[in-house]
């Protein structure tokens, strides 16, 4: 039986890790090769690294940085932001990361995609949709960290990106992101029905219950995590930690 | 001391950190004389199986691996791709494989409900007894990451089980020569706990 992913989803910021709310707001909360070797310690399933500074300041992905991640990493590792080109995957890949994480760019360049799937297959392609809501309470796709309205629906763009090549969803809520007020379920729902992909939802999580409902009643592959692993609880400092992982098994 | 082949496909740092952490002594190299006098042979792997074998070819490599596993009798462990391409052929590609083991590879069959590429951590049940396996308990989970699956021809030489949509073999071993379809390196301690019982054998 495979097993459900319960994966960090970490922001990278220059040369640290930071947690934002609602893709605003980033607080700094640690250096990111200790929180790694943490997470080998707590033997966690997966790691997402995004990089929030690449796409809106228009530069490369900090290649030293992520290669000392990858070498610290006993688990598999994803990376997101700034990848525009097949080049910059490539470098990504060759670094020893196994996923590629591709949102903004896919709009303008949906068969970079393509591209790379080719080449390095379906599976290390992870693409990944930002959802807001608008103030008449409609879900859009947004990019570039949610500054840019995209003019798709979701489900037509998440069928486009699957037959493109995409190997993997992940799908993410900046209405929720960073609050601990649960999770966007009908998106992710709604997400899992409309694809044969496997779904990364992300959040909003703020419990361990969050997390079930999203893998075991939507039928998620993975949840992603964020403040629920940075910090002690909401309003609290920042403690690096993860959920014990009986009270994740179905 | 472990020689780790490289042919180019796939990124060797994370199977070489994991050695490291086991304090088991490693070399990456691609060069034939280097792994003439290899004592342990370890051959990963990620991409298509036609690539990696005209890789291997190029280099000039698979008389090597095979003298190596075949006559010098040394321990040979492939890895993802790497066990795909210990067998004879594989339904990904057409040419020939190293064919150690008597096995094909084939793609999984889709069935409704089964995602494939199989992608994630899935357990493993020990089938026959091998060194490759001991220590395991029923709640060793490895990473996965494949489309095509090893069919050995014989129940011996398949030593791990895995689940996804019916049985299929994650582990296989015929005499010195291992592989495991999903990635120790990428599985904790119990990646941890095979890639030592291999640096014991």
């Amino acid at each position: 039986m495979l097993l459900k992913r319960f994966i960090p989803c970490l922001l990278l910021k220059e040369n640290g890790l930071v947690k934002t709310v609602n893709f605003k707001n980033p607080q700094y909360v640690g250096d990111p090769i200790n929180t790694v070797r943490i997470f080998n310690e707590k033997e966690v399933d997966e790691l997402v690294f995004l990089d929030i500074e690449a796409t809106p300041k228009n530069r490369e992905p900090n290649y030293k940085l992520l290669s000392e991640i990858a070498n610290e990493c006993f688990m598999p590792l994803a990376y997101g932001g700034g990848i525009r080109t097949f080049d910059q995957a490539k470098r990504i890949f060759e670094i020893g990361i196994e996923k590629v994480i591709i949102n903004s760019a896919l709009y303008k360049n949906p068969k970079l995609i393509t591209q790379i799937a080719q080449i390095y297959g379906a599976q290390a392609i992870i693409a990944s949709i930002d959802v807001k809501k608008s103030l008449f309470g409609k879900l859009n796709c947004v990019s570039n960290g949610g500054r840019v309205k995209e003019n798709v629906q979701i489900l037509d763009w998440v069928k486009n990106l699957e037959s493109l090549g995409a190997g993997e969803i992940l799908i993410t809520s900046i209405d929720r992101e960073g609050t601990w007020e649960g999770m966007e379920y009908e998106l992710i729902r709604s997400t899992v029905q409309s694809t044969t992909l496997p779904v990364i939802a992300n959040g909003g999580a703020g419990c361990v219950e969050d997390l079930r409902k999203a893998v075991y009643d939507c039928n998620a592959s993975a949840v992603a995590m964020g403040s629920m692993v940075v910090y002690q609880k909401k309003g609290f400092g920042v403690l690096i930690n993860f959920p014990e992982r009986g009270k994740l098994l179905l | 001391m472990i020689t780790i082949i490289d042919y180019g496909m796939g990124n060797l740092g994370s199977v070489q950190n994991m050695l490291k952490r086991i304090d088991a002594p490693c070399q990456i190299t691609s060069e034939p004389e280097l792994i003439l006098k290899a004592e342990k042979l370890l051959l990963p792997g990620v991409g298509a199986f036609d690539a990696a074998i005209r890789r291997i070819d190029e280099l000039g490599l698979r008389d090597v691996i095979v003298k190596k596993a075949t006559y010098d009798k040394i321990p040979v462990l492939g890895i993802c791709l790497g066990m795909q391409l210990l067998t004879r052929e594989s339904e990904e590609g057409h040419l020939k494989g190293l064919g150690l083991v008597p096995a094909i590879t084939k793609k999984f069959e889709s069935a409704p409900g089964l995602k494939i590429p199989h992608m994630g951590w899935n357990y493993v049940k020990r089938n026959m007894p091998s060194k490759l396996s001991e220590n395991f308990t029923d709640d060793f989970r490895f990473y996965f990451v494949h489309s095509y699956r090893v069919i050995c021809d014989k129940n011996e030489n398949s030593i791990l089980k895995t689940n996804y949509g019916g049985e299929f073999d994650s582990g296989i071993q015929n005499e010195n020569v291992y592989g495991t379809q999903f990635h120790p390196e990428k599985s904790h301690r119990f990646g941890m706990q095979l890639l030592s019982n291999f640096s014991k054998l």
